[in-house]
């Protein structure tokens, strides 16, 4: 059974043109599913749609978001809050900016733990230093009394997984949560979500460029075209025969799936008119 | 280590700034024409007379002399004698000093208060008529200045709508059990609700006067930093913990924006004291502001030069307080 | 969003607009101040003291605006004072323009001691409260016109120069700048051609502000009778005694207080409005 289920999802940015055009996708309990597309091709929307943080600019004009069964678009907005709160939590890109400079990392662990789903703050700061030690920080006492600009890029990166795990949510929206760090961490993070994912059991959206990362983590993948799914595979599948011309292009760019030696292969641009056509008219 | 070396350098540049200040008004004043001592004795008094007094207060000496003559006293904390109401200058400013303090506390508060939720009443209501509403009466309540604003009052609330005093610090027909001359804390220290009350109502008018330009320039940049926060990753990331956007901005937003807010509010503090020697005047309020420009109208050297410190030292302190406090609140200065 | 920023954007232009208006209509009536006023402003007429305005009962139509406690004409008194609001504001703001931009300039471009000595200047004139340093200036040099403005320049030129000083070296720093020097201009001709005309439109939004302040410092030194001479007739001057007689005769402070609300909320107003015309970012 499928724990988000995303359908037939319109969005535009207000007295402007489309951004999401009928996209449906389903992440079932305990999945992983990649979401690829271009840059700027609403990847990013698709997650926000779901946490409900769309920018103001952008309005959904149709479709439902069900979570767990319920359309989250229906419910009043205190209700939906509460609802994603509890069951959602996100991966952001950029560990940097992603803490709040001014408090200390154990309360912005802590806080949502005790303010939100009522735990006592002892149980929330137990919680918080048995997950440090699972996203294999040392030292987690220091840590948490410490300030976000006193850590590394790739420990803050830590820190925002702990703190998405925390409340064993069912879903994990990431956004690609290692383009923002040094290439010899990336592989350490991805890892370590994987690993994570695997333990709790966590569905998990993940929002990447890297087809490669999608082969290891995912189990499902949807690539997305401006605004508009063009496909929607399990993994194993799109890399032996991907069903749209898109896709087989993208994969085509991609060195590692491809003959070493023949490089780096752009997209042609016959295949983008193609697939510009027929996004326009469906 | 750093923090330090900055405390120092500070001090020392307040040293010699309170000592320009000292200077100037002392050459400044002593440029008057006609005697001050002649001034206050009877019209028959004689040359002989007015020559024996202006020797008694020094001021037959040369100007460089009567600097060092000064300088040293005050620095043993003499500031000399008033010549019109013949008490010590440090005890009559430090008399008047807890009216002025209260008045000012007062309207900073008012100012903080009222400018906080105009800023964070339209980051919640961003983007809306409200916002834009917020913002003219902000515009306005910038381009006039206290003075004005006293006057409005004035005849609003004093006149119109009599329901708050427009003269004095005390209704004076009221038993005063003070020992201290901080009226309104001791009313509230020593619970008389009934006193604090009657202070408040002769403070209220004058404190918002000074309050309105202060509070719409807390307002503006509390709510344009307020604003850029509200677009960062972790205040975005905090809105899909399940927090409300109220919530958001109170506890993830606020604390960042709060920094650059500070820093000016207490620049802007300082101006707020300065106003409160016309205000002080306008609502026959007695504070150091009104006795010094009684000072001045009766050219009473050593008072006017006690008072002028005196403000000199408040200012500069405020300023040097506000760099210490913001160099302790911002964890990244803290740690290096 | 584009509607929106559109709807601002007008009602600042007519708030400026507005402002410029009531500006133009001050300078006519002080031009014509003569032709424009009723009666002599210094004209005393003790029977007629304290006639309310026109629409309440025993006005005296000849007094539209009512007359205070000496019998004088309110409105002539607001139309005369119009003159000596308008000149304190022109001539002491140019004046203190051109002393604190200059000092700034010259701080903020060539640095060195100058900067060293004009920076402890501004220092010490901001530990300074500026009501009671304009008021012991006055008290020193004597009321008067002349007074008021020297007051004026002696006190103010530090808004002048602390924000031009920064803008100075903000500019000096820029890459044409270093391709003038390049060039082979001089240090002055880089000055007065390259540095000046940069920071010019803050110079005009800063004279403009400043107008509004020299009309509140002129009407605050009239309202500790510091400022010309009692019996001139000067908004401030009618604000110090209306306030005295504020039960009595309302009138007597409330028609300047309004003109006076008006001018320097107009001077105000101009002056933001010019700043977010000359502002790129908000262009
Ligand atoms: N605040 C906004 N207002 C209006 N349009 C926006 C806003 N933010 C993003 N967009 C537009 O929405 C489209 C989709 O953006 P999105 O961030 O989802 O792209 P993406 O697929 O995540 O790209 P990337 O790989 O670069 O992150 C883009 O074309 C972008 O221009
Ligand atoms: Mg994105």
């Amino acid at each position: 059974m499928s724990f988000l289920s995303v359908r037939n999802l319109s969005a535009r940015v207000k007295g402007g043109g489309p951004l999401l055009r009928d996209v449906s996708l389903d992440v079932a309990v305990g999945e992983v599913r990649g979401l690829v597309g271009e840059s700027g091709a609403g990847k990013s929307m698709i997650g926000k749609a779901v946490l409900g943080i769309l920018p103001k600019a952008v309005e959904i004009t149709s479709g439902q978001i069900m979570l767990d069964g319920v359309d989250l678009l229906a419910l009043p907005p205190a209700q939906r809050r509460i609802k994603v709160g509890a069951t959602c939590a996100l991966i952001p890109q950029d560990p940097l900016t992603a803490l709040n400079p001014s408090r200390r990392i154990g309360v912005q662990i802590t806080d949502r733990l005790v303010d939100i789903l009522g735990w006592t703050r002892q149980r929330a700061e137990e919680r918080a230093l048995a997950l440090l030690g699972e996203v294999q920080i040392t030292e987690p006492t220091r840590v948490l009394r410490q300030y976000p600009h006193e850590l590394s890029g790739g420990m803050r990166q830590r820190i925002l997984i702990a703190s998405a795990f925390a409340a064993e949510p069912k879903l994990i929206v990431a956004d690609e949560p290692t383009t923002a760090l040094d290439v010899t961490v990336q592989k350490q993070i991805l890892k370590l979500i994987a690993a994570l994912q695997v333990r709790h059991g966590t569905a998990l959206l993940f929002v990447t460029h890297d087809l490669g990362v999608v082969s290891k983590v995912c189990q499902k993948l949807s690539v997305l075209y401006a605004g508009k799914v063009v496909e929607d595979s399990a993994v194993a599948d799109f890399f032996r025969a991907p069903k749209h011309p898109y896709s087989a292009a993208l994969l085509a760019a991609t060195p590692k799936y491809t003959d070493p030696l023949a490089g780096l292969q752009p997209v042609p641009e016959a295949v983008i008119a193609a697939v510009r056509a027929e996004v326009a008219h469906g | 280590m750093a923090l330090l070396q900055t405390l120092i350098l500070r001090v020392i540049t307040t040293a010699v700034t309170l000592l320009g200040v000292a200077v100037i008004v002392f050459f400044v004043i002593r440029v008057v024409p006609g005697n001050p001592i002649a001034m206050m004795l009877p019209p028959g008094a004689t040359a002989e007379d007015i020559a024996n007094l202006t020797a008694i207060y020094g001021l037959d000496k040369s100007i460089p002399q009567q600097f060092f003559i000064w300088g040293t006293g005050v620095l043993g904390g003499d500031f000399g004698t008033s010549i019109t109401l013949k008490q010590p200058v440090l005890e009559l400013v430090l008399g008047r000093l807890p009216a002025t303090l209260e008045l000012s506390v007062l309207a900073l508060v008012m100012a903080i208060v009222i400018g906080g939720a105009a800023a964070l009443t339209g980051t919640r209501l961003r983007e809306t008529r409200v916002e834009g509403g917020i913002d003219v009466a902000q515009g306005m309540a910038l381009s006039v200045p206290d003075f004005l604003w006293g006057l409005v009052l004035i005849l609003v609330f004093g006149v119109l709508v009599p329901v708050f005093q427009i003269s004095g610090r005390v209704t004076p027909s009221l038993q005063l059990p003070f020992v201290s001359d901080f009226y309104l804390v001791e009313s509230l220290l020593r619970l008389r609700f009934d006193l604090s009350l009657d202070l408040l109502s002769h403070m209220l008018l004058p404190a918002l006067a000074l309050a309105i330009p202060l509070a719409a320039i807390i307002g503006q940049l509390l709510k344009q930093s307020l604003k850029e926060t509200m677009h960062l990753d972790y205040v975005t990331l905090a809105r899909t913990q399940g927090y409300s956007e109220a919530k958001v901005i109170w506890s993830q937003a606020l604390p960042n924006a709060i920094l650059p807010t500070l820093t000016l509010v207490g620049v802007q503090f300082t101006f707020l004291i300065g106003g409160t020697v016309i205000i002080e005047r306008l609502f026959s309020y007695e504070g150091l502001g009104n006795m010094a420009i009684d000072a001045v109208i009766n050219r009473d050297l050593p008072l006017i030069q006690g008072i002028v410190i005196l403000f000199a030292v408040i200012f500069t302190g405020v300023n040097l307080l506000v760099d210490l406090t913001y160099a302790a609140l911002n964890p990244r200065l803290r740690h290096g | 969003m584009a509607e929106g920023r559109f709807q601002v954007r007008r009602r600042a232009g007519v708030r400026l607009w507005l402002s410029a208006a009531w500006l133009i209509v001050l300078v006519i009536v002080a031009l014509f101040a003569p032709y424009l006023a009723p009666k002599d402003p210094l004209e005393q007429d003790l029977f007629a003291g304290r006639l309310p305005p026109f629409w309440m009962q025993g006005a005296d139509a000849a007094f539209l605006l009512g007359t205070d406690s000496l019998g004088r004409d309110v409105l002539s008194r607001i139309i005369f004072g119009t003159r000596i609001a308008l000149t304190v504001a022109v001539i002491s703001a140019s004046l203190t323009c051109l002393v604190g931009a200059a000092l700034g300039l010259l701080a903020g471009f060539y640095r060195g001691w100058v900067d060293v000595v004009v920076s402890r200047f501004i220092d010490i004139w901001m530990a300074f409260p500026p009501v009671l340093f304009s008021i012991l200036l006055i008290a020193v040099i004597g009321p008067g016109l002349f007074s008021i403005i020297l007051a004026i320049v002696v006190i103010d030129w530090t808004r002048f120069a602390r924000v031009i000083r920064a803008e100075a070296m903000t500019q000096s720093a820029m890459d044409y700048v270093a391709s003038a020097r390049v060039a082979g201009r001089g240090r002055f001709g880089i000055l007065l051609r390259e540095i000046l005309p940069n920071v010019l439109p803050i110079i005009v939004v800063l004279l403009t502000l400043e107008m509004g302040i020299a009309v509140i410092v002129e009407a605050i030194l009239s309202f500790v009778n510091l400022s010309i001479s009692t019996d001139d007739p000067t908004w401030g001057g009618m604000i110090s005694e209306g306030r005295t007689s504020i039960h009595q005769a309302w009138w007597v402070l409330v028609f300047p207080l309004i003109t006076l609300f008006l001018t320097v909320l107009s001077f105000s107003q101009l002056g933001e409005g010019l700043k977010n015309r000359f502002d790129p970012v908000l262009r």
